[in-house]
C-alpha cells in the first residue's frame, strides 16, 4: 500500500449538540484491523500520542472488555507531573463499537462512544463525546480558549514583547 | 476523551493565540489591562469595581476598558447607571477555534493510526502467505 496523504481521508469535528462533540474519519482498512488498533495497548501506544502533539506515553494499560478499565499516562514538557487519563469500558462489541468513560475529571467527564462501520473495505470511525451537560462542555471550551489568558500566556506575551525589542510600553 | 484532549489542545491554542496576539497587542502590553482581563475571567465587574480593585480613578479605568473593548477582548453593557464589563465578544470565534484544535489533535492521531493500520495489513498479508504454504 502506498502511503496516503492525510487530506485523502479528512478528519471532521463538530459540536453536534449542546453536550456532544463528534469526530469522524475514514480509514483504509477493514473494521477488524481498525478495531484492533484501538483495543491493543501496544498498538494504541503507536498512535495515541504522536510526536506532533508534544506528549509521550509513560504507560498505557487497556483491558478492553465490558467492565474493564484503562489508564493512559503521558509526559508533557509543560507540566512536571505526568498526566493520567483513566476510565472504564462500558460496552465493547468486537469490530463494531466501543464505549468508555473518562473519569480523571471526576463527574464532569464525557462518555466516549466509537463506532466502526466497514464500507467496501474501508472503515468509517465515528467518535462521540457526550458530556453530562451543556455547561460542562461550555466550560471545557472556555478553559481551552479564554483560559489562554492565564499567567503562562502572559509570560509568553512578555517574552514576545522583549523579543520584538519594544519592552513594555504604557499605551495611555 | 475530553480531559485527555484538553492539555494537548493547549499546544494548538498557544499557536493560535500567538497569531491573534497581533490584533490584541497594544491592549495586552499593559499590566493593568492584563490584570483586568484576569479579573473579568473570574467574574464580571463594573468599571467602578475595577477602578477600586486596581486603585485607579474612574477615568483611568474607563480608558483601559476602552482599549480592551476596541481589541474585542472585553464587552461592556450599561444597565441603569452601571456599566458592566465582561470578557468577551469572541465566544463563538473561540468555540470554532477550540473545535478546530480538537479536530487537529484527532487528525494528528489518526494520521499516526493510518500507519499502524498499513502495518497491520502488511503483516496479515505476510502471515496469510505463510499459512498458505
Amino acid at each position: 500500500m502506498d502511503a496516503k496523504k492525510e487530506s485523502e481521508n479528512p478528519t471532521a469535528a463538530q459540536r453536534k449538540s449542546d453536550r456532544e462533540m463528534v469526530v469522524t474519519r475514514t480509514f483504509n482498512g477493514p473494521a477488524r484491523i481498525v478495531f484492533k488498533a484501538w483495543t491493543t495497548p501496544e498498538l494504541l501506544k503507536q498512535w495515541w500520542a504522536p510526536k506532533s502533539l508534544g506528549i509521550t506515553f509513560i504507560s498505557c494499560e487497556a483491558d478492553v472488555r465490558t467492565g474493564g478499565s484503562y489508564r493512559f499516562v503521558f509526559g508533557h514538557p509543560s507540566s512536571e507531573q505526568p498526566m493520567a487519563f483513566f476510565g472504564k469500558y462500558i460496552e465493547v462489541i468486537p469490530d463494531a463499537r466501543l464505549v468508555w468513560t473518562n473519569e480523571e475529571g471526576g463527574e464532569t467527564g464525557a462518555v466516549t462512544t466509537v463506532t466502526f462501520e466497514e464500507i467496501g473495505g474501508k472503515t468509517l470511525v465515528v467518535m462521540r463525546d457526550l458530556y453530562p451537560s451543556k455547561e460542562v462542555l461550555d466550560d471545557a471550551i472556555a478553559s481551552g480558549s479564554t483560559g489562554g489568558f492565564n499567567e503562562e500566556m502572559f509570560a509568553q506575551l512578555d517574552e514576545l514583547l522583549v523579543t520584538l525589542g519594544g519592552g513594555k510600553q504604557e499605551a495611555e | 476523551m475530553r480531559t485527555a484532549v484538553r492539555p494537548h489542545i493547549l499546544n494548538y491554542m498557544v499557536q493560535y493565540q500567538q497569531t491573534r496576539f497581533d490584533a490584541s497587542f497594544a491592549a495586552l502590553s499593559d499590566a493593568t489591562r492584563r490584570g483586568v482581563l484576569e479579573q473579568l475571567g473570574r467574574a464580571d465587574a463594573s468599571i467602578t469595581d475595577l477602578a477600586d480593585k486596581f486603585h485607579m480613578t474612574l477615568t483611568g479605568m474607563k480608558k483601559h476598558v476602552g482599549v480592551l473593548e476596541q481589541a474585542g477582548l472585553v464587552t461592556t453593557q450599561k444597565i441603569g447607571r452601571v456599566r458592566t464589563c465582561k470578557l468577551g465578544a469572541r465566544r463563538l470565534e473561540e468555540e470554532a477555534a477550540w473545535i478546530e484544535s480538537y479536530r487537529r489533535v484527532w487528525a494528528a492521531r489518526f494520521d499516526a493510526l493510518d500507519k499502524v493500520i498499513e502495518e497491520l495489513k502488511r503483516k496479515e498479508k505476510t502471515d496469510g502467505r505463510k499459512k498458505r504454504k
